[in-house]
């Protein structure tokens, strides 16, 4: 079952046409990833689908109920949380403090105590700093934090803005590695990425978005073997 | 990653020319001979000489302590040579001054300043005195340090001690006479407008068997493997602080008691202010709107004068309130897109749009235009008026405990979450599901309901309000408040507001170079204490707890 679905998504910045008519679906469970080039418009739609921008048409859904009339926040209280570009965290905050503001739009303290059980679990780099500032982090733990305070909200569908961005290739593997643990323990996840290669290698499925439209989809094993794709986004020659 | 030890002649120089400069300068302003008029301790020191000597005290101290890792004869070589910079500076001053007439640029370069700074003798020996005096200031700062911890406190300590004392010698005689027992102390310990000899030799002995005792406790705790408060200590400790608090005007008469209630009119605001820009980081300038809304909706419901309406006070004051958080709302409707700067401009507006608005002739049947209200009611509980400092005192009291109280009871809640949240990063503040709207309009609410309280008893004090009593400098002045206190703590309001607004009220002297040191003091806060005075215990803590794990990451980070 489809759990977000974009119809014709149109966002505009004042006169810029940023999305053109973005369709996508999510299942549950399932990772896709949007890959395209800078300025395709990843973000754009990130941030549509959390409320920060509103689409002028076009609708999404969320189970069934359609999201517009939604502020921001109350989309996150229904389970769509986002990660932001760029490793936001509270840098004046302690770790744990950051995974507690997480939880934010959650009333109970017992299920917010068993999150944060499973963030640590599955970053325990965290847990060792658990008392330490946010903003004195190395990059990768940063990245770390952001995705755990995201989880601290319990989402229902993951939306990762570019985790990779900036990191030394070994962090790389590791925030994939944490996509996958992700995955297996069914979380849903819309990934966008500009590095596709390792987004087409944990996504199930994948669109390609070139200046706010969606040129291609398909699975992501059959993207990986697109040539097209392989030109443009793989860097094969 | 130090780099090698600047020689002892540079550091010298160094702290030497910046003392020196500050002395030099705060003399040409005037400061040295206005405060050379109080004394310290009678016919030895006055508070003018006191200032040249701590001028070179503490750049003699720093330079000493810089080279304190080099050897001890460098730090005494230091120190002296510091503070002799220092009096070379200001003898240099008085070679200027008395051989040729700077009076044309630099009016307060009066013979009296040089009759000062030459100790009452004439030119060339007085220069001469000034460098003896900085060498020995020099090598004494430079002393202090090889003393113990704990010794070196208890002089410091001493020294304040002393000085404040001296310094406030007018008042605390008029005060300790009132006290029946110790009333004929006061000839023997005050003399003239300062000390006496053998009254600041008792003030010493007085700190050294304190702080013997306290040193002597500690230790004991330590031992003890210093427990945490219980809660009934903690309790009991609140108690006496609540105590002192009530009896605090009666035992200190009336001027301090109305320095009191300015204290406490600007602790209100400040703890307003703590709301929105402490806890929610939204930079407002214009903050002295509420204050004065609150005022003026209390002189138009209560002043028969304007004939609008002659309510009494405490029926007035929910709807001075309520209006005033109105205004808050409508303040922050505009704003809600805007940060950093571009509130600070649109605040600022805000606050001198009030202050128009109450001046402007258009509107003079409702505020009196430049002739202000008068005949503001007072407050009145049970049969009693509450017509004069003392007993407002006890209401100021009452809406500063109200406002901490509130104060610390939404810090800690949700709300204060979402404030903390907003104030570090608006974005992801939105990202983890905080209505941005709303948790901004009740901080602007918030603060705007304490500082509409603050101006309702401000008026009912006066009785009388003028659109020129609410000008810029008082925003500015409740924005320096929580710097100089520590942005976001509660506690460190009442310090601001005590340093800021009670010491100057207490040294007369010091209002008119209030600017100058306000300025010099944030600066200092700045590059030495950005925490404020007094911040947030957690805070201070991690701040302090993490310095070396922060440094091993951020090596750490850039391969990354
Ligand atoms: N706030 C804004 N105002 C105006 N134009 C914007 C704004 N943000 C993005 N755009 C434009 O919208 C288009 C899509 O931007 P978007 O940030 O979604 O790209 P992206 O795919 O996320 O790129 P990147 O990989 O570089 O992050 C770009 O042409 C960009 O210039
Ligand atoms: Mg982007």
């Amino acid at each position: 079952m489809s759990i977000l679905v974009l119809e014709n998504i149109h966002t505009y910045y004042g006169e810029i046409h940023a999305l053109r008519g973005v369709s996508l679906s999510v299942e549950e469970g399932e990772i896709v990833t949007l890959i395209g080039g800078n300025g395709a418009g990843k973000s754009t739609t990130l941030n549509t689908i959390s409320g920060l921008l509103q689409p002028r048409r076009g609708s999404i859904r969320l189970y069934n109920e359609d999201l517009s009339n939604f502020k921001a926040h109350e989309i996150v209280a229904k389970g769509v949380v986002q990660v932001p570009e760029g490793r936001r965290v509270f840098g004046r905050l302690t770790v744990a403090e950051n995974l507690e503001m997480g939880a934010f739009t959650r009333p109970l303290r017992s299920e917010i105590a068993q999150s944060l059980e499973q963030v640590f679990t599955l970053f325990p780099r965290l847990k060792e700093r658990e008392g330490q500032l946010a903003g004195t982090l190395s990059g990768g733990e940063q990245q770390m934090l952001a995705m755990g305070r995201a989880l601290m909200a319990k989402p229902k569908v993951l939306l990762l803005d570019e985790p990779s961005m900036g990191l030394a290739p070994v962090l790389v593997d590791s925030i994939f590695d944490t996509i996958r643990k992700l995955h297996a323990l069914g979380t849903t996840i819309l990934l966008v990425e500009q590095n596709a290669r390792m987004a087409l290698q944990v996504a199930d499925r994948g669109y390609v978005l070139q200046t706010g439209e969606i040129i291609l989809t398909d699975k992501a094993a059959a993207l990986r073997e697109n040539e097209s794709v392989q030109k443009a986004y793989l860097g094969v020659l | 990653m130090k780099t090698q030890p600047a020689t002892v002649f540079q550091t010298s120089m160094r702290f030497g020319l910046i003392g020196g400069g500050a002395a030099v300068l705060f003399s040409l302003v005037g400061m040295v001979e206005v405060f050379g008029q109080r004394t310290i301790i009678g016919g030895v020191v006055s508070m003018g000489q006191a200032f040249v000597a701590i001028a070179m005290l503490l750049s003699a101290y720093a330079a000493a302590r810089q080279l304190s890792s080099v050897s001890s004869s460098a730090m005494l070589t230091a120190g002296g040579l510091t503070g002799v910079t220092v009096g070379a500076l200001l003898a240099a001053l008085v070679l200027l001054g008395t051989s040729i007439n700077i009076r044309d640029v630099f009016v307060s370069a009066s013979p009296p300043l040089f009759e000062l700074l030459s100790f009452g003798q004439s030119p060339v020996p007085g220069m001469l005195l000034l460098l003896v005096a900085g060498m020995t200031m020099g090598l004494a700062a430079a002393a202090l340090l090889f003393l113990s911890p704990a010794m070196r406190s208890t002089a410091i300590s001493v020294l304040l001690a002393v000085g404040v004392v001296g310094l406030l010698a007018d008042l605390l005689r008029i005060i300790i006479s009132q006290w029946a027992y110790v009333a004929p102390l006061v000839e023997w310990v005050f003399s003239g407008k300062g000390l006496s000899v053998p009254g600041a030799l008792a003030i010493a002995a007085v700190v050294i068997g304190l702080d013997v005792l306290a040193n002597r406790r500690r230790n004991k705790a330590h031992n003890l493997a210093a427990l945490p408060a219980t809660a009934l200590q903690k309790r009991m400790r609140t108690g006496a602080l609540m105590a002192l608090l009530l009896v605090l005007p009666l035992l200190l008469g009336t001027y301090v008691s109305e320095v009191l209630d300015q204290v406490g009119l600007y602790v209100l605001m400040g703890l307003g202010l703590n709301v929105v820009v402490g806890f929610a980081g939204l930079l407002d300038l214009g903050y002295v709107g509420f204050f004065a809304i609150g005022a003026y909706v209390m002189g138009m419901l209560t002043s028969p004068e304007l004939g609008l309406a002659s309510l009494s006070w405490w029926s007035a004051l929910p709807i001075a309130v309520g209006v005033t958080v109105l205004a808050g709302m409508l303040l922050g409707v505009p704003v809600l897109n805007m940060r950093g700067d571009y509130l600070a401009i649109v605040t600022l507006g805000f606050g001198e749009i009030i202050r128009l608005l109450a001046l402007s002739d258009a509107l003079r049947p409702w505020t009196g235009g430049s002739q202000g209200i008068q005949l503001i009611a007072k407050p009145v509980v049970g049969t009693v008026v509450l017509d004069d400092q003392l007993k407002l005192y006890y209401l100021i009291l009452a809406g500063c405990l109200l406002a901490g109280f509130i104060s610390s009871r939404l810090r800690d809640s949700r709300l204060g979450r979402a404030w903390m949240a907003m104030r570090e990063d608006e974005d992801v503040a939105q990202a983890i599901g905080i209505n941005l709207v709303a948790t901004k309009l009740l901080a602007f609410s918030v603060g705007a309901a304490f500082g509409g309280l603050s101006g309702a008893i401000f008026a009912a004090k006066l009785g009388a309000i003028y659109p020129n009593s609410f000008g810029l400098l008082i925003s500015i002045n409740v924005l320096a408040l929580l710097i100089i206190g520590g942005m976001g703590s509660i506690r460190g309001v009442i310090v601001g507001a005590l340093v800021l607004v009670g010491l100057p009220e207490l040294l007369r002297e010091f209002a008119e170079f209030r600017l100058l040191v306000y300025g010099a003091l944030l600066v200092m806060m700045m590059l030495y204490r950005p925490q404020g005075l007094w911040p947030e215990e957690a805070r201070k803590l991690e701040a302090h707890g993490d310095g070396d794990n922060s440094n091993g990451d951020q090596t750490a980070a850039i391969p990354a």
